[in-house]
This record gives C-alpha cells, structure tokens and sequence, in this order.
C-alpha cells in the first residue's frame, strides 16, 4: 500500500538519531534490576508447588507463631503455618492481581478509547463524561466500594480493580488517539481513502501501544497494592488460601508476639511494587521522547 | 477573563460529571447478587421483612422511577437511613468527616513539609548522589502499602519504644496534646505516599523553571543563587504544585480507609469499610458520593488556584 510509506519512513528516521526503546530500558542498571525483580516474582508465583518449603495452608498446633529458624525459615504463623511457604503461594494472588485487572482495563479501554478519540462527536463526549465521573471516585473506594456490592472474593476482587483502572486508561488511550489522528501520516493515509477502521487500525493503535504499555507497568503496581489492601480487609482472597494482605490482616494482631507476620509480607508488597514502577518510569524514559 | 466567567464555565462542565457521577452510585446496588431486596434485609429471612424493605426502598418500581426517587432524595440532603443503626448517613457523615478532614490536613502538612523542599534540593543538585538518593525515597514513598507501613511504625514507636500510642483518636477538643499524639502516626503514614509525589511534581517544575530565561537573565545579573531559586524560580514552579495538594487532598481520602482501619480512628474511612461488613448499602453509597463531591469540589479549587495563580490565563 502507498500509504504505509510514509508511516514507515517515520521510526527510520527516529532509530536513526537515537538507540531503540530497549536499548534505552536495559542501559538503566535501576531498571535491569527492577525487570529481575519481577521476573523472579513471575517464576516464583508459577512456581510455587515447587518452591514452597512446606504445605501452604497445612496447620500444626505444636509450632504456632515460633521465629524464623532452619525448620521454618520465616517463621510461622498464629495457627503453625509456614510463612515462607504462604509468601510463596501469596505471591500467585499478587500475579493475578498485577495481570487480570490491566487485561480487563486494556481490554475495555482500546476500542472504546479508539472509538472515541477517532470518531470524536457525541459518542466521544459521552464517553468522556462516564470516564470524568469514574475518576471523581477516589480509586480505592471505587474497589472497595464494588467488592463489597460484588461480595467478597479475589475474582470479584480483580473485576473491581480492573474496573477502577478502566478510566484511566481510557483516557489516556483517547487522548493520544485523537493526537494521532491529527498526524500528517494519518492525513495522509485519509486522503489516499482509507477507511476510518484501517486508520484506526493499522495506524493510531500501534502508536498509542507505548503510553498504553507504560501505563500498565504503574497500574500493576497500583493493583497489587488495591488486591493487598482488599484483602487485608477481607475483600479479596478468602481463607485459608494465601493472600500478602490478608497475611498482614492476621499479623496486626500478633505484632508483639510474632512480628515476623507482619514484616515479610509487606516487603514482599514493597519489593515488587517498587520494581514495578521503577520499570514504569524507566519505559517511559526508554518509550517517551519528552522524557528524554 | 473574568474569575467568575472562569468558575461558572467550569461549573457547566461539572453537572453532566456529578449526574454520571450520581448514575455510577446509584447503580451499585444493581450489582448485589440475587434479589436486592434479600440482600439488604441481610440475615432477616421474614418474607414480610423483606416486602417492607422492597416497599420502602421502591424496589418494585421501574429502575429509572427508583433512580428518580434516589436522586431526589440525595439533592435534599436524605441519603437514607443506616440499616445497623437507624442513623440518618448525613448525621453519620457530619460526625464523621472531620475526624478523616483533620487526619488529611495534617498529612498533608506532613507531604509538604517533605515534599517541596526534598524536590528543591533534588532539581538543584540534579545528577548528584542527593537527587538520586532523594527520587529513590519518593519512589519509596509512593510504592510502600499505607496499611504496612502503618503496621511497622505502630510496632516501632508503639510497641518497642513505647512513645506514641498504638491506635485510637481523641478529639481536639478534649486534648489536644493527646489528639496529636494519636493522629502523628496515621498522617506520618499517609504524608509519605503524597510526599513522594510532591517531591516529583516539585522536582520536575523546578527543572523546567531554573532552565527559563528570567532565571538565566538573574543569574546574569548577579542576583544571589539563594534569591535565584528561591524567589524566581520556586515561585513559579509552586504553581502546578499548589493545584497538585488540592487534587491529591481528595486522594487522601482514599488512602485513609486503611490507614483509619488499622489505627482504629473513628472517621470516614473506617465508616465505610463498617459499612461494608455490617452490609450497610446505604451507608456506603453515601461515603462514595461524599468522596466523589469532595474530589469534585476540590478539582474544582485546584483549577481555581492554578487560574489565580496563573497570570496569563487571567490575560487570556
């Protein structure tokens, strides 16, 4: 097609003058750190029946609340679980947590945001007006808020998450659209009559990809937080199954006597939601030319 | 333009918002699972029970009559009755709201007190080991779970040293010694996160101004770098930074919902989450209206102060 000249002509001439995103990301050794960070959170979340020490919701009465020591590494819980082991298992509702929430604001938010920024109009300005009044409501008391309609669960948990996530995404993905189509490749594109579809298509959605993907890495971050917060109030994971909030819910009470409870879990949540956005602003660095 | 041409055009943006706004949470209790009536009779299973709270709550009505009905009630200040207590939620609300108003004033005393001046330093020194060292503790900052956070400095300060109180509120003006001794952990816990964003937001403007020309031209003319950062270019680079506090005011309200939890401090967040455990629908469609209003409203004044502060929109 002609009109595919020009818009490949652009990263051509962009790669020419500076090195690709990825040779950007992996030139930051915060941000190296930060994807190993998450790639052993990855592996040890799917990995979990192999890694985990012990039974993860198994209770022994003879070892309840005892220090770390060779036995228990992190030591246990007010009913003789293995801490190190509910970490581990912990870690699959905190991967579940980062994934399922952004796949359902990406997945609501692409079209409509395409549809939206592309078409513009009434539909545009509707869509605009539910998006301006989703984020008047605070993110966290959207979540909770939902859950507790929803009821408690982790999937309800995740939908309302994804669903609190939803507005900002969407309106990033409009936002840029409707930048793009104003682009002289996208004229161009128009006036050799291509449809509004393959527009939207071939041309605004590959370039709306990186602010949509640096997104995700912040919003994981944030929804890992939201299904921790949830949990600990007893909206998400359900006992016995293992949940780094609800583990922090239970260690409130012991903190005098196990405090070991309460400090592994909350590092857990710590670490990789640091990693995650030090890996959010170092792909917007990388993806960004602004920020550059 | 004029300051009220300015709010009133902002005004007419704000109504289609808060109706959406008003649709969203009337809408949730489409979302109980099964009848909706059962659901808010909660453990009461008399049949006759339920058909009262049907009655009463219009469930039999057509959706669009019923959100009629809601609505009409909210703009009459009636969001409806406590179904644990039989308290009106505006009498709840109102006795509420300053407990969680106090708690975020003091944090974000406590943000801008680290904020701004962390974010001053770090623009200045940029490149050197203190702005590194300074975007690695905002970054912390911003990604530390409130409610951990909260739990390990109760087992610090309250547990191990003993000096401050491990949970609980006494209001101001019963003592106000005690009241800041019980609310200095919660707003610790909750300054930092707004910290950290503080000190970027801060950061950032600050680079942009101390690279505009009028800095360049004070500097030219041998103005003291103390004057040159402080007086010409902080000034300016408090302006997005002002509006920011307003805007992440209301966010304070979000983060209080734990931290109020885990502290036992009786305001709008732990409400809401008592709400939602005593299943109390009412109750909690009135917290997340508030909080929407009050994050509305305080848009609202972010946008107000930016067009204040911003002499060339009041050229414009």
């Amino acid at each position: 097609m002609n009109d595919s000249g020009a818009v490949l002509a652009m990263p051509a001439v962009v790669e020419a003058r500076r090195p690709s995103a990825l040779r950007r990301l992996v030139r930051r050794p915060a941000a190296l750190i930060a994807m190993a960070v998450v790639a052993a959170f990855v592996v040890i979340a799917l990995g979990a029946p192999y890694v985990a020490p012990h039974d993860p919701i198994k209770q022994d009465f003879l070892a309840v609340r005892k220090a770390p020591s060779d036995a228990y590494r992190l030591g246990t819980d007010e009913v003789g679980r293995d801490v190190l082991s509910r970490l581990i298992w912990g870690a699959r509702a905190s991967l579940l947590a980062g994934v399922i929430p952004v796949s359902i604001a990406l997945v609501v938010s692409v079209p409509l945001g395409l549809l939206s920024g592309c078409t513009g109009g009434w539909l545009d300005g509707l869509i605009m007006r539910i998006t301006d009044a989703m984020l008047s409501i605070p993110f966290l008391i959207v979540a909770i808020a939902l859950a507790a309609f929803l009821g408690p669960s982790l999937t309800n948990a995740m939908i309302a998450i994804g669903i609190a996530a939803l507005p900002t995404f969407l309106r990033l993905a409009r936002g840029t659209a409707m930048a793009i189509t104003t682009e002289e490749y996208v004229e161009s594109a128009r006036s050799l009559g291509c449809s509004r579809v393959r527009i939207a298509v071939r041309h605004v959605l590959p370039n709306i990809v990186p602010p949509l993907l640096i997104q995700s890495s912040l919003t994981a971050a944030a929804a890992i937080i939201a299904e921790a917060s949830l949990s600990f109030l007893g909206l998400g994971q359900q006992p016995p199954a293992p949940s780094w909030g609800s583990m922090l819910n239970a260690a409130q009470r012991y903190l005098v006597q196990a405090p070991w409870m309460a400090i592994y879990p909350g590092l857990m949540i710590f670490g990789i939601v640091m990693s995650l956005n030090v890996l959010g602003d170092a792909l917007r660095d990388a993806l960004d030319p602004k920020y550059v | 333009m004029q300051l009220a041409v300015f709010v009133a055009r902002r005004l007419a943006v704000l109504v289609p918002t808060l109706f959406f706004v008003s649709v969203l949470i009337f809408s949730l209790q489409t979302l109980l699972p099964g009848d909706a009536a059962i659901a808010l009779a909660g453990e009461e299973s008399d049949p006759a029970a339920i058909a009262g709270i049907r009655a009463k709550y219009h469930l039999d009505q057509p959706v669009v009559v019923q959100y009629g009905i809601w609505m009409s009630k909210v703009l009459r200040g009636d969001l409806g009755e406590s179904l644990r207590n039989r308290i009106p939620v505006t009498e709840l609300l109102a006795s509420k709201l300053p407990v969680t108003v106090e708690l975020a004033v003091c944090s974000m005393l406590i943000a801008l007190l680290i904020g701004i001046p962390t974010g001053v330093v770090s623009a200045v020194r940029r490149g050197t080991a203190v702005d590194v060292a300074a975007n690695a503790v905002a970054l912390s900052g911003l990604s530390v779970p409130h409610f951990w956070l909260g739990i390990m400095l109760i087992l610090l300060f309250a547990v191990r040293l003993g000096w401050l109180p491990a949970s609980g509120y006494v209001p101001p003006w019963e003592d106000l010694g005690r009241n800041l001794t019980t609310i200095l952990l919660p707003s610790i816990v909750l300054g930092t996160g707004v910290a950290g964003v503080m000190m970027r937001h801060t950061r950032g403007a600050m680079l942009q101004t101390l690279s505009a020309d009028y800095v360049r031209t004070a500097r030219a003319k041998s103005v003291p770098e103390r004057l040159v950062v402080l007086k010409h270019a902080l000034r300016n680079a408090l302006i997005p930074v002002i509006t920011l506090g307003a805007i992440e005011f209301g966010r304070l309200l979000s983060g209080a919902v734990l931290t109020e939890q885990i502290f036992a401090i009786p305001g709008f967040g732990k409400m809401l989450v008592d709400g939602v455990f005593n299943r109390d629908y009412a109750v909690v469609q009135g917290v997340v209206l508030v909080s929407a209003g009050l994050y509305v409203l305080l848009n609202l004044l972010a946008d107000i102060l930016y067009f204040l502060a911003n002499p060339r929109l009041r050229g414009a």
